[in-house]
């Protein structure tokens, strides 16, 4: 095994974003596991963020993953509470059924 | 250095599963406990590289809140039973390739770009907060979040609070048929709409509810 360096993190970080994609794409069932897809995606970023500062050794790239975190947390809150409100008037969080909007 | 790699495989492996596993499990609160297992083994590796304030912080306000509030909506809206059928849904057949074809076209960017990528060597002129390894990372975290980024720091704080305002109005309603205090009512009453003074004869009392 080689040492770990940089591109390890870097891959790691990829993956976790490309199953966060899919996961937006393929999800047919609620509309709270987009939510942690995006969270996912999220993740990804605070991964190449995190890992970047540690590597290059410099502190701004911690600094940023502390503000991501912020409004990931937001984010969450708004999106759980738009989908509660939603359920409440209509009874369905399903994707295939939230088609208020025609698109 | 071997049992670097040992932790990064072992952590990474569990991330990547249940990353996975968020979006195929059948139950969502399946996916909401691998979401948790997920933050769980990305903050072990940020303490394992040495951000070890950003994996306790990842701990407490991703395990400790955001998949806590997933868990507690999934629990309300009672969706768990509803099962997972995008593989058999004749709906969502037609976005399956798609959805593959972009992911796959974005990891594979991610990575040419990860593999064709080096530093340039005046990027280490640039920095302007270097790690200090006399100080904990707590400690220069701080030295640097409170004084070159406090502006961006107290922007952070009005997000979280436009953020409660708006959960707050978006799921409050108001009942009907709810007895609850008016505070405006209770405060400008008069005396004179309160108390009244009545003659009482003898052996007659007063009725009060008239």
């Amino acid at each position: 095994m080689s040492e770990i360096g940089l591109g390890h993190y870097l891959t790691l970080g990829a993956v976790i974003f490309s199953i966060g994609v899919i996961g937006i794409f393929l999800n047919r069932k609620n509309i709270i596991v987009i939510l942690m897809s995006i969270e996912l995606i999220l993740l990804a970023v605070n991964i190449n963020l995190v890992s970047f500062s540690i590597f290059l050794g410099d502190l701004t790239g911690q600094i940023f993953t502390l503000f991501i975190l912020t409004v990931a947390a937001a984010e969450a809150a708004i999106g759980l509470a738009i989908i509660v409100v939603y359920f409440r008037n209509s009874g369905t969080i399903r994707v295939e059924e939230i088609d208020k909007l025609k698109g | 250095m071997i049992v670097h790699s040992i932790f990064f495989y072992t952590f990474s492996l569990i991330a990547i599963i249940s990353a996975i596993m968020v979006t195929a499990s059948k139950n969502t609160v399946h996916s909401v406990f691998f979401l948790i297992l997920d933050f769980i083994s990305i903050s072990c590796l940020f303490i394992m590289i040495g951000a070890e304030f950003l994996g306790m912080i990842m701990l407490i306000v991703y395990v400790g809140a955001v998949a806590v509030l997933f868990l507690f909506v999934v629990m309300m809206l009672n969706v768990a039973q509803q099962k997972n059928q995008w593989f058999a849904a004749k709906d969502s057949s037609k976005h399956i390739p798609i959805g593959l074809i972009i992911s796959t076209l974005i990891f594979v960017e991610i990575i040419i770009v990860i593999g064709g990528w080096k530093y340039k060597p005046e990027i280490f002129d640039l920095n302007n907060s270097l790690t200090q390894f006399s100080l904990s990372n707590t400690h220069s975290l701080g030295q640097i979040l409170y004084t070159d980024y406090i502006h961006v720091f107290q922007i952070s704080g009005m997000i979280l609070l436009v953020a409660m305002i708006g959960a707050i109005v978006l799921t409050f309603r108001q009942r009907a048929g709810v007895k609850r205090q008016s505070y405006i009512k209770q405060i400008s009453r008069e005396r004179a709409e309160g108390v009244e003074v009545l003659e009482v004869e003898t052996n007659k009392g007063v009725r009060i509810d008239e």
